[in-house]
């Protein structure tokens, strides 16, 4: 039985936890509404460019001369797993989720005879793959000392992916991010982006009316490395936006979970005050009686 | 015909402009092109350089990289990895984008290091041009 003191500590300190709590719940509503515009500005760019892209790979697609960041280098011996996670945790299973798919597709990819390389982005899921996989670590991409994620971001991890692929470091590439459903539900995705694909129906029908300057090869070599900095955009600012539902949700739950618990702590200080009185009364009766 | 066309200018991050245009005057990476409306179907890949768009409310100007535009007889749709007003693009910041476009080229592996080296000379060209 603890004493009157030690239940009023934990109280105290419950309600302290809640208010944090409370506090991250708020920021993260912030934040999430914050994320979701940016990822609402992203779109129209990475629309048309894929609706532009896939036009000029299903007309260029069956080519010989088409490039290798579409048609691939003729083999899938070597996969890159790019697994973007968030740099903090306090967020639900939203780093677990995407680290267990990832653990999933390299454990079946390994099982095959393939070769796994894997990169992560974001603390947490380095630190998760590590454990398993710590042997097939290729690189780590640090955002955690950035504030806004721009496209730049983006660049940079673009330019180190495809470094190592003109370099002939890996084959196929894939990335791990959690799409953004809504507040509560964010889904754990995995998006081939070396070599390119696109869903079927994407596909416009752009190539048959246009004029293409310089030429249709040309330009679908220029835009196939900026598609790959769009996609991982896109990711960057999915993923941001699943953090902040997550960790929002999370933070609600606990808030909620703090709330119980003080109620639970609050009825038994109450009783045990009850009782300590009527102990006490016991005893200063007794002892008039005794008399 | 009418006389003027949408002209939109999106950027990764957001849209930066959508007005409606007389003309759309684009750095291709073939050459300068003007676009009015009623122009035939074109898409053209982007070298670094100064866009300028007149319309009725007057004219403006911004600085684009990389990227595509997309002309359609109705209207102009430029993507660029990023675009600012002229007047915003100052030497700071055009040096600061000299120096990514030179650790671009020196990172590049043998095979993308002419279209690297190519897009810093476009670059240096639009601070010239702008004279910067």
């Amino acid at each position: 039985m603890p004493s009157l003191k030690d239940l009023k500590n934990r109280i105290t300190s419950v309600k302290n936890t809640r208010k944090i709590t409370k506090a991250m719940q708020m920021v993260a509503a912030a934040k999430l509404r914050r994320a979701q515009e940016a990822a609402e500005n992203a779109r129209p760019f990475a629309d048309r460019m894929t609706a532009v892209m896939s036009g000029l790979a299903a007309s260029v697609g069956g080519s010989d001369s088409a490039p290798r960041l579409l048609a691939g280098t003729g083999s899938d011996q070597t996969h890159l797993l790019v697994v973007m996670t968030g740099e903090r945790g306090l967020c639900g299973g939203f780093n677990a989720n995407i680290a267990k798919l990832a653990k999933q597709r390299a454990t079946e990819l390994l099982a095959q005879g393939k070769t796994v390389k894997i990169m992560t982005v974001g603390k947490k899921g380095r630190d998760a793959m590590r454990r398993d996989f710590g042997q097939y670590f290729a690189a780590h991409v640090d955002l955690s000392e950035i504030k806004r994620i721009g496209y730049v971001n983006a660049q940079d991890i673009a330019r180190d992916i495809l470094n190592r692929f003109e370099a002939g470091e890996f084959d196929v590439a894939t990335i791990f991010f959690s799409r953004f459903e809504n507040v509560i539900s964010q889904v754990p995705t995995a998006k081939q982006i070396i070599p390119a694909t696109f869903e079927a129906g994407q596909a416009t029908d752009t190539s048959a009316v246009y004029d293409y300057e310089p030429s249709e090869e040309a330009i679908l070599a220029d835009l196939l490395p900026r598609g790959v900095a769009t996609a991982l955009f896109a990711a960057l600012l999915e993923n941001n936006a699943s953090f902040n539902g997550a960790q929002m949700s999370a933070m609600d739950s606990a808030t909620r979970n703090a709330g119980d618990m003080i109620d639970k702590l609050t009825i038994e200080f109450n009783r045990s005050r009850q009782a300590v009185i009527t102990n006490e009364l016991i005893e200063i009766i007794s002892g008039a009686e005794a008399l | 015909m009418a006389d003027t066309m949408q002209f939109d200018l999106v950027s990764p991050e957001r849209k930066l402009a959508s007005v409606s245009a007389r003309e759309v005057r684009i750095p291709g990476a073939d050459g300068d092109l003007t676009a009015m409306p009623g122009h035939a179907a074109l898409i053209t890949t982007l070298r670094p350089g100064i866009l300028t768009v007149v319309g009725p409310e007057g004219t403006a100007e911004y600085a684009v990289t990389g990227g595509f535009a997309e002309i359609s007889p109705e209207g102009v749709t430029v993507l660029a990895e990023r675009g600012l007003p002229k007047a915003e693009l100052t030497t700071a910041i055009h040096a600061e984008m000299m120096a990514e476009a030179r650790s671009v080229v020196e990172a590049a592996h043998p095979s993308v290091v002419d279209a690297a080296s190519k897009m810093l000379a476009d670059m240096e060209a639009l601070g010239t041009h702008m004279s910067l």
